[in-house]
């Protein structure tokens, strides 16, 4: 049984350490830059709000942003697991909010996500 | 290399159900009145659509105004000018169409920034030479191409991906000239945009 607890855990520790390996930031920001650009920057508001600082931040209260009502009362801090949910669909983890962009490779996803998290 | 079309890509098209644009949008965007009044009496999505709708006139205003304040900066040549122009009449076409989409379908269209407030937030002072401001309009075109790609997926009609194919289109246009004429090559590999 000893063995056995030692041998999950050890997988699970390879398994960790390649999805950390796995996650590319200079990945994520050349994705940011050619997926996000169109609407976003880091340090001002445009047609989305600004993004230095969307991971920890409360969702809808980017300062000077006009939100829809869906992101000013959803009431979260945006995380990673938040992050993956609405970049994955939008309209469907918060229904009523603007964007209809959405990013299906689960890879690209933790990329940009990634990305955000160094943006500070 | 990844495929082209993926499972979770798939399940969004089956599954999407309130962030799409509406038959009526695609309709009055293709000059459709009759297709876009039968589908406005379909109002589940209307709000939706018109929130999407939205989005999309904001980036197309924000286009117009960028075009604005790289020609009145006095760093575009003439010879540079008119082609400009031109890309901003493009992106007029695709305000007006979707201002009257939106009105049509009961919403009220976002107003255009100041240019002065579009400039800040596109920090144009930075902006020192042509070159500078050509690759600005290069990243504008490309994230616009890529966000009109982006929104493909959200899609519950194909006529709807249609539309939004066709105005990436016009954004690619741009973004290929804006490239040639910065003398970058052409990407490498094949499947560059909308990824």
């Amino acid at each position: 049984m000893d063995t056995l607890l030692a041998c999950a855990a050890l997988a699970a520790q390879l398994c960790t350490g390649a999805q950390l390996a796995a996650v590319d930031t200079g990945r994520g920001r050349d994705l940011w830059e050619a997926r996000c650009i169109g609407c976003h920057s880091l340090d001002a508001n445009r047609v989305g709000p600004l993004h230095r600082g969307v991971v920890g931040r409360k969702a809808g209260t980017a300062p000077g942003f006009s939100y829809s009502a869906a992101l000013k009362n959803a009431g979260f801090v945006w995380d990673e697991a938040r992050l993956d949910q609405w970049l994955a669909g939008p309209g469907k983890f918060l229904p009523g909010s603007r964007m209809g962009f959405s990013v299906a490779d689960p890879a690209d996803r933790a990329d940009i996500i990634a990305f955000l998290k160094t943006v500070r | 290399m990844s495929s082209i079309v993926q499972t979770g890509r798939r399940s969004l098209l089956r599954a999407s159900g309130t962030a799409f644009l509406s038959a009526g949008a695609v309709a009055l965007l293709a000059g459709c009145d009759r297709m876009a009044a039968q589908a406005q009496t379909n109002g589940a999505s209307a709000d939706a659509d018109v929130q999407i709708l939205n989005v999309a006139l904001g980036l197309e205003h924000e286009a117009i105004s960028a075009y604005s304040i790289a020609a009145g900066s006095g760093l575009v040549t003439k010879a540079v000018l008119p082609v400009a122009v031109q890309f901003q009449g493009h992106h007029k076409e695709h305000r007006d169409a979707l201002v009257a989409t939106i009105r049509k379908m009961g919403g009220t269209p976002v107003a255009a920034k100041p240019d002065a407030e579009v400039a800040k937030a596109l920090n144009a002072a930075s902006l020192k030479n042509q070159t500078d401001v050509l690759r600005l309009a290069q990243r504008l075109e490309r994230g616009a191409a890529n966000a009109y790609l982006g929104v493909i997926p959200s899609f519950g009609d194909r006529m709807l991906a249609q539309i939004a194919g066709r105005l990436a289109a016009d954004e690619t246009m741009h973004w290929v000239a804006l490239s040639q004429a910065l003398g970058d090559s052409l990407p490498p590999k094949a499947l560059t945009l909308g990824a």
